[in-house]
C-alpha cells in the first residue's frame, strides 16, 4: 500500500484533520 | 523586561519563516518540479541550491526552537505549555502547548532524520550508491511528515494569539 505521505495533496489534508483533532483535545483540556 | 520580550517574539517569528518558508520550498516546489528538470541541468539543484537550502532550513529550526523555549521561559509559561495545559485544565494553553511539541519533533526530524539522510543523498558524506535511494525515500516521508504537523503546529502558535473560542 502507498504512503499516504508521498501525496502532497494527502499531506496537507492529513495536517488539516491532525488541526481539527487537536483543536478537539484543547477544547476538551479546557473543558476537564 | 516587555521589550526583550518582544524582541525575542521577533526573532522566533523570523527564524520560524525561513524554517518553515524552506520547508514548504522543498515539499511544494523543488522536490515535485525535480522530474521535469533536463538531467543536464539537474546537478545545480544538488550540488549548489539544496546543500544551500538545507543549511538555512536547519539552522531556522534550531534558531526558532531556542527563541520559541527562551521566550516561553522568561514569560513563565514554558512547563504548564510543555504539560499542554493539562495542569490549569486550559485550551489556550494546550493548544499552544501541543503546537510546541509539534514543532519540537519536527526540528530533531530535521537535525537527526533529514538532515543525515540528506548528506548521502547529496553526497556530502561517503556512502554506497545502493544507499542513496533509501536515504531519498525516508528523507522525502520525513519532510512529508514535518509538512503535515506545520499545518496544526502554525495553526496552535497563532490560535494562542488569538484564541478562536
Amino acid at each position: 500500500m502507498k504512503n499516504p505521505l508521498e501525496s502532497l495533496h494527502m499531506t496537507v489534508i492529513l495536517g488539516v484533520v491532525l488541526t481539527v483533532i487537536m483543536v478537539l483535545v484543547a477544547l476538551g483540556i479546557g473543558s476537564a | 523586561m516587555e521589550f526583550a520580550l518582544h524582541l525575542i517574539r521577533w526573532f522566533h517569528v523570523l527564524s520560524g519563516v525561513m524554517w518553515i518558508g524552506l520547508l514548504w520550498y522543498l515539499n511544494f516546489v523543488q522536490v515535485p518540479t525535480m522530474p521535469k528538470i533536463p538531467d543536464e541541468m539537474k546537478p545545480a539543484i544538488g550540488k549548489h541550491i539544496a546543500p544551500a537550502v538545507l543549511f538555512w532550513f536547519r539552522w531556522g529550526a534550531a534558531s526558532t526552537v531556542l527563541w520559541g523555549l527562551i521566550l516561553a521561559w522568561m514569560q513563565g509559561t514554558l512547563g504548564s505549555r510543555l504539560a499542554i495545559g493539562l495542569i490549569e485544565g486550559d485550551a489556550t494553553t494546550a493548544m499552544i502547548g501541543i503546537a510546541m511539541w509539534f514543532g519540537l519533533i519536527m526540528a530533531l526530524n530535521v537535525w537527526f532524520v533529514i538532515w543525515p539522510n540528506q548528506k548521502i543523498v547529496l553526497g556530502i558524506v561517503d556512502a554506497a550508491d545502493e544507499a542513496k535511494p533509501k536515504a531519498a525515500r525516508t528523507a522525502l516521508l520525513f519532510s512529508r511528515t514535518n509538512t503535515l504537523l506545520s499545518i496544526p503546529m502554525l495553526y496552535g502558535m497563532i490560535a494562542a494569539q488569538n484564541p478562536p473560542f
